[in-house]
């Protein structure tokens, strides 16, 4: 067996699920986005010129010392509380022995046996067989440790350390400090395996973000997911051999991993032959995972208490300040906000998934109807940020201005054809809603005068037309309320239009 | 004629510190006079690694220049100090005694450097050790082998010969070094000269490149007790760069050696160490350690048997936490990112050349060491060893708790021996590791401890150690005793034992 070959077999999904009962295990690495790193001052701003973040303690220099940052044990402790954990006690970091250039010290400060979060839970909303479900996930532990530098691997055709012609290492993110989250084996999603992984991996990126604690922002790596997935006979209790995906930074890329994994998995188990314990690496472009090192001729990490460093002992008073600080829970809120909203589980899944739950609950809070400001986020908006490649957030637009836009809409003195132009001026940076309606003359043609002159107008360029109505074909009126919504460039009330056509036919004849 | 001395390089550096204040004599000419002496004797001794005579002449012209100006400045300011190789200095090379780390200059400076510089001291120059502070003898230096000023066939001890025999040679009144399982101690009492390691937490480490974080300590070395008192201030105090330093006040060292030189020692109890006496120590020195005992017991002080009955297991579980701390202290030598690399050719990777700068780079005793540690880490024997000789360790540190119940300091002396051959023990590990074998204790349970002279023993006419210890942060006892014994054996020798070293 070639550990190179990377053209494995695969079985139809379908097929594979029907045959094996897929139990996932999720590692989410969040980087928390504190002002400094883990073990010393340096700063940790994402895309610095390379090694212009370092010092001699995160650069592993012979004799620097590491120090604890404060924030970042507050940061892991709230992570842990939202998680529903026992936070310890007392706890150390250990030394997780390994050679790797991006590693400084050559070897990371982690936490071991002891670490600080323990025992927990997240609740995940979750959609299978079409059925909105929420799914209890066991955490096991979350801890702290450093994260490594970043090689990049120059020459080579793959982009990874064999073949290259040389490598480049930037130690700016070695010792920013992230938060190892760990379930425990996930049993029970059965064909709804790769679905339900995103959905773990999203809801946790919810709690996390709620806490403030970092960007979470998976492709600049800020949340980064290591899928653990096995196979078994339905029915069977013990565990089948696992494969570890690294690195896994989309959501969607989560949901294929595992997707790719029980195909590849159900394929060699089909055939007879044992799923490896190794390492995986997930492929975007392809969608294909391919091994990295095995993990039957493991590493021994040699992991031991880190010397340097004194134990953590957080006050238990501390925790409770903490822990009655915590935000309301993100599926709390999601069901406080579906129940307002008077939205069912499936539609509030939607706002969840499209990132506009604060958004949209602020310009309910600004006193749009939260069904004008739903259609909003989730339509036109949406599809102006899918266009531009920027989130909700960052469109620019407040939500107060969108629930502007919604009264002018509501009272009546915007059309909701231009209503769209309106936000087009607000995102155009043109100003607020009203002055966007000003400069660009949108507001409506209200005066009866006015539009009864250009109604006659219409009705005065097209007597066949006017002959028609007259004859009783009361659906010709409509050309006639075309020309005048293009006369008034739109700026016109449609059914006040066509009203006045048919009043002023009537009243010549 | 002894070589290069100048009347100035034979005072204490209280002496020193007071004319320098008095503007008696002036920083650069007591400066020139150790560098004078340097350079007439360090060719046999070599005692340093790296002279930094432009540096130090510097800060001698700038310490006199702050004088003349009336500034007030600490009391070592302008007095010379060697600092030995494993602390960080920028504007030098820190080699740690290695092939791996050499021309390695870091771009930082340790906290104890810091201060020393912050204190006006003046840094002669990086001093010679085992390679990584991996010996008893500094015969591991990647550099050649220090030798000692007392017969320059016979080993300085280690892993600070340097540091000790630059002061024994009477080229710096003051030295810095650092214990990991006596490597001040040991080298103090071969050498006729006093050397303190601190209660762990006492000195930052910041700057010290670690052999065993648990137990590495920064400490003073000199060649009498007040000296010694005056160094540990300027060095000692919390500091947050380093975790494990203690953020608790200094005891007042220099007050207590004042004290101690009262010769007055009524009401202090001192312990006899059982398990630290018998068949194990030369005559010579048992004989001088009984003296020094007899003297303490003139001066008032109430003698008592103590036993710590774990000490016989400390070397074996001292070996087990050294070498597995070492063995992740020394990763970070790989040849990436600093220090020797070797097979950076283009048909390498980046692992091979990792394995080849670290075979390359690393001596004998440091590979051995690596590899037990390696070894004592690995599943299926980490609880056998590094977790039962964690058990040994609390077992020694409840030893000593028990002890300091029933006495303020306890005694022993320093090492089995007086200093051996050069080679004698080079080969032999284990006998080697045996020097130790009194210090390693103190490290364990991370109190305080003293080496000072008790005489020389009659076989060989070296000079033999004795030591003192005392709980954690009572480093002041062990100054108070020590200046007490100090006096009380100068009175009857009429001067420092180091003065009976032959002219070199
Ligand atoms: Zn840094």
């Amino acid at each position: 067996m070639s550990t190179t070959d990377t053209s494995e077999e695969l079985l139809a999904y379908d097929e594979a699920t029907e045959r094996y009962d897929p139990v996932l295990g999720l590692e989410v690495h969040v980087e928390l986005s504190t002002a400094t790193k883990m073990f010393c001052g340096c700063p940790t701003v994402f895309g610095a010129e390379p090694n212009t973040q370092v010092c001699p303690t995160c650069l592993g220099l012979p004799g620097s010392l590491p120090v604890v940052n404060a924030v970042a044990v507050e940061s892991a402790i709230r992570i842990g509380l939202a998680l529903n954990c026992s936070i310890a006690s007392w706890c150390r970091f250990a030394r997780k022995n390994y050679f790797y250039p991006d590693m400084p010290k050559d070897y990371q400060v982690s936490q071991y046996d002891e670490p600080i979060a323990t025992d927990g839970w997240i609740d995940v909303p979750a959609t299978m067989d079409g059925q909105a479900h929420t799914v209890r996930v066991p955490i096991e532990r979350a801890h702290l440790e450093e994260d490594t530098g970043k090689s990049l691997h120059v020459g080579g055709v793959t982009g990874r350390i064999h073949g290259a012609a040389y490598s480049l290492v930037d130690y700016n993110r070695a010792g920013i400090p992230l938060v190892e989250i760990v379930t425990r084996p996930i049993e029970g999603a059965g064909r709804w395996a790769p679905e339900f992984a995103r959905a773990y991996v999203a809801t946790l990126r919810d709690l996390v973000a709620g806490l403030g604690v970092s960007d979470v922002r998976m492709e600049q790596g800020s949340l980064r997911a290591d899928v653990n997935l096995s196979l078994r006979p339905y029915g069977q209790q013990a565990l089948g051999i696992r494969s570890e995906t690294k690195n896994v930074n989309s959501l969607r890329s989560v949901e294929r991993a595992v997707r790719y994994e029980v195909r590849r998995q159900a394929a060699r188990l089909e055939r007879g032959q044992r799923v490896v314990q190794e390492t995986r690496h997930f492929h975007e472009d392809t969608g294909v995972t391919t091994p990295g090192r095995s993990k039957e001729q493991a590493e021994d990490y040699r992991y031991f208490p880190e010397p340097d460093l004194v134990p953590l002992a957080p006050d238990p008073a501390w925790v409770e300040r903490l822990r009655a600080g915590l935000p309301e829970p993100p599926a709390t809120r999601r069901a406080r906000l579906a129940a307002a909203w008077g939205i069912s589980t499936l539609e509030m899944d939607a706002v969840v998934h499209a990132g506009a739950v604060d958004l949209v609950e602020q310009t309910v809070a600004a006193g749009a109807t939260p069904v004008a400001a739903r259609r909003w986020w989730l339509g036109e908006l949406a599809r102006r940020a899918n266009e531009s490649g920027v989130g909700l957030a960052e469109l620019g637009i407040t939500p107060g201005q969108v629930a502007r836009v919604v009264a002018l809409v509501e009272s009546a003195s915007l059309p909701d054809s231009l209503a769209r132009q309106v936000v087009a001026g607000v995102l155009d940076g043109e100003g607020e809603p009203e002055q966007v309606v000003v400069a660009r003359g949108l507001s409506v043609v209200s005066d009866a005068v006015e539009l009864t002159r250009v109604v006659d107008e219409a009705l005065a360029q097209a007597p066949d037309v006017v002959a028609k109505i007259r004859a009783g074909k009361v659906a010709a009126a409509g050309a006639i309320v075309g020309a005048v919504m293009k006369s008034t460039a739109g700026r016109a009330d449609a059914a006040r239009v066509r009203e006045l056509v048919l009043q002023r036919c009537a009243g010549a004849s | 004629m002894d070589a290069g001395v100048h009347e100035l390089t034979r005072w204490s550096a209280a002496r020193l510190g007071h004319a320098l204040a008095a503007r008696e004599v002036s920083a650069a000419e007591v400066t020139t006079a150790h560098l004078e002496r340097i350079a007439a004797v360090d060719d046999r001794v070599h005692a340093f690694l790296c002279v930094d005579a432009e540096g130090a002449l510097a800060a001698a012209e700038t310490v006199d220049a702050a004088r003349a100006r009336g500034d007030q400045l600490p009391l070592l300011a302008g007095v010379p100090v060697a600092v030995k190789d494993v602390l960080a200095q920028t504007g030098l090379p820190t080699t740690c005694g290695s092939r791996i780390l050499r021309g390695w200059v870091p771009p930082y400076d340790a906290t104890v450097v810091r201060r020393l510089r912050a204190a006006g001291m003046v840094l002669l120059g990086k001093t010679n050790m085992d390679e990584f502070a991996m010996g008893s003898s500094t015969e591991h230096s990647a550099y050649g082998p220090t030798h000692n000023p007392w017969d320059l066939d016979r080993i300085p001890g280690g892993s600070g010969g340097g540091s000790a025999a630059a002061v024994a040679s009477w080229s710096a009144p003051l030295a810095i070094g650092t214990d990991t399982g006596g490597s001040i101690r040991q080298p103090a009492a071969v050498t006729g000269t006093v050397g303190v390691k601190p209660t762990y937490g006492a000195v930052s480490r910041y700057g010290l490149v670690a052999l065993a974080s648990s137990l590495d300590q920064a400490g003073p070395c000199a060649r009498t007790v007040a000296d010694a008192a005056l160094l540990h201030a300027v060095i000692a105090g919390h500091d947050r760069l380093d975790s494990t330093s203690i953020d608790a006040p200094v005891p007042d060292v220099v007050a207590a050696a004042r004290r101690g030189a009262e010769a007055d020692l009524r009401g202090v109890r001192v312990g006899l160490v059982r398990e630290l006496d018998g068949d194990g120590y030369a005559p010579g020195v048992r004989t001088r350690f009984t003296e020094a005992v007899e003297v303490l017991a003139g001066l008032g002080a109430e003698v008592v048997e103590v036993s710590c009955p774990h000490f016989p297991y400390a070397l074996a579980a001292y070996y087990l936490i050294l070498p597995s701390e070492a063995s992740s202290n020394l990763a970070r030598f790989d040849g990436m990112r600093f220090g020797l690399r070797d097979g950076d050719d283009g048909t390498h990777s980046a692992e091979e050349v990792m394995a080849r700068s670290r075979a390359a780079g690393f001596g004998p005793e440091a590979k051995r060491r690596i590899m037990l540690g390696t070894y004592a880490l690995s599943t299926g024997y980490y609880d056998a060893y590094y977790g039962q000789a964690q058990k040994v360790r609390t077992l020694v540190a409840a030893d000593f708790a028990a002890a300091f119940a029933q006495v303020d300091v306890v005694v022993s002396p320093t090492t089995p021996t007086t200093a051996f051959r050069l080679g004698e023990k080079v080969d032999d590990p284990m006998a080697m590791y045996l020097s130790d074998i009194a210090t390693i204790p103190a490290n364990l349970a991370g109190i305080a401890a003293m080496s000072l002279p008790a005489g020389r023993a009659e076989e060989d006419g070296l000079p033999v150690g004795v030591q003192l210890m005392a709980p954690a942060m009572a480093d002041d006892r062990l100054y108070r005793v020590g200046a007490a014994l100090e006096a009380a054996l100068v009175a009857r020798w009429g001067h420092l034992l180091i003065e009976e070293a032959p002219a070199l």
